[in-house]
């Protein structure tokens, strides 16, 4: 069974992209990058949306990456059930293109922050979750500047009642987001938009834990492989 | 040629930590009376031609689209006089 293949997208302004495409080797899997201008998957069995500060997050964070040619790929694949994980500023970016609900807002303390953050993991049942256990703590940097998840009252019930809160902070609130909420998903578990950054912490040497690997290694479990979903 | 102002506002229930630390500010600069500060965009967009109902109609998709996100923002759209 060849390994699965999944996407990481680099935006102008994306940081991330080579600490994720990491990850996703560490994790099993083979990692293909994207190129926002291209109207190409290339076939992959998952994407990811790394963090950084795509198009300098001018006007909103994600606002004008939600217009880059490949978006006009990668949305419809979504809804059609491709695994799609967004960390930080994909988040952000899969929120203005309404592939999840809400949206990010400049931190309540209007600092940047920059901490290895505890955080639940309340839904294990995400393509991007599965290798973890419902209610398991772990610990996984955070660094962003707009990560105040805000959403209506009646989203917010729905994620709540629903299930679809993915990972929420743990002792502090970095950033003041409505319900300590750190991650959600969508209603079929495909799309997973997370705010810390799972990719800096899989190796002892670098993280302040290995706990982001589960996030990488899930697509594995789940038997995602060439043969698998597409 | 017209020009079209787009302002853009965060909701009003959405917390805006930036417009309450220029409230917080005013009093120490002497100014009083201020009970709140909230902080929007202004866009102003140069059209080739005529401020026209179809014209005004493409601005309002665009501050829908790109200019605002409906999901935290509302905005207005109006003509500057000439």
């Amino acid at each position: 069974m060849n390994a699965a293949r999944v996407g990481v997208i680099t935006f102008p302004g994306s940081l991330d992209d080579r600490d994720a495409a990491r990850a996703v080797r560490l994790a099993g899997a083979e990692a293909v990058s994207l190129w926002h201008a291209d109207h190409d998957l290339r076939g992959v069995d998952a994407v990811i949306l790394p963090g950084g500060f795509s198009y300098g997050d001018y006007l909103r964070a994600g606002a004008i990456s939600r217009f880059a040619p490949l978006m006009e790929e990668l949305v419809p694949a979504a809804r059609a059930g491709l695994p799609v994980l967004g960390i930080c500023n994909g988040f952000q970016v899969l929120c203005e293109s309404h592939l999840l609900p809400g949206a990010l807002l400049p931190n309540a303390g209007l600092h940047f922050v920059c901490r290895d953050q505890r955080l639940r993991i309340d839904n294990a049942d995400t393509a991007w979750t599965a290798e973890y256990t419902e209610g398991q703590e772990v610990v996984i940097p955070v660094k962003n500047r707009d990560g105040r998840y805000v959403a209506d009252e009646r989203t917010l019930a729905e994620l709540e009642d629903e299930g679809r809160v993915v990972a929420r902070y743990l002792d502090l609130n970095p950033n003041g987001s409505l319900n300590d909420i750190a991650g959600i998903c969508n209603e079929a578990g495909n799309v997973v938009g997370l705010m810390p950054h799972p990719e800096h912490a899989v190796e002892s040497l670098t993280g302040p834990s290995t706990d982001g690997l589960g996030f990488f290694t899930s697509l594995v479990k789940a038997g995602l492989s060439r043969a698998g979903v597409r | 040629m017209a020009r079209v102002v787009v302002d853009v506002m965060l909701k009003p229930e959405i917390l805006d930590p930036q417009g309450q630390a220029i409230a917080r500010k005013l009093p120490q600069m002497g100014f009083e009376g201020v009970t709140e500060v909230r902080q929007g965009k202004r866009f102003e967009l140069e059209l080739a031609g005529p401020a026209d109902e179809a014209a005004l109609e493409r601005v309002r998709q665009i501050a829908g689209t790109l200019l605002a996100n409906p999901v935290i923002e509302t905005f207005e759209v109006r003509v500057l006089d000439e």
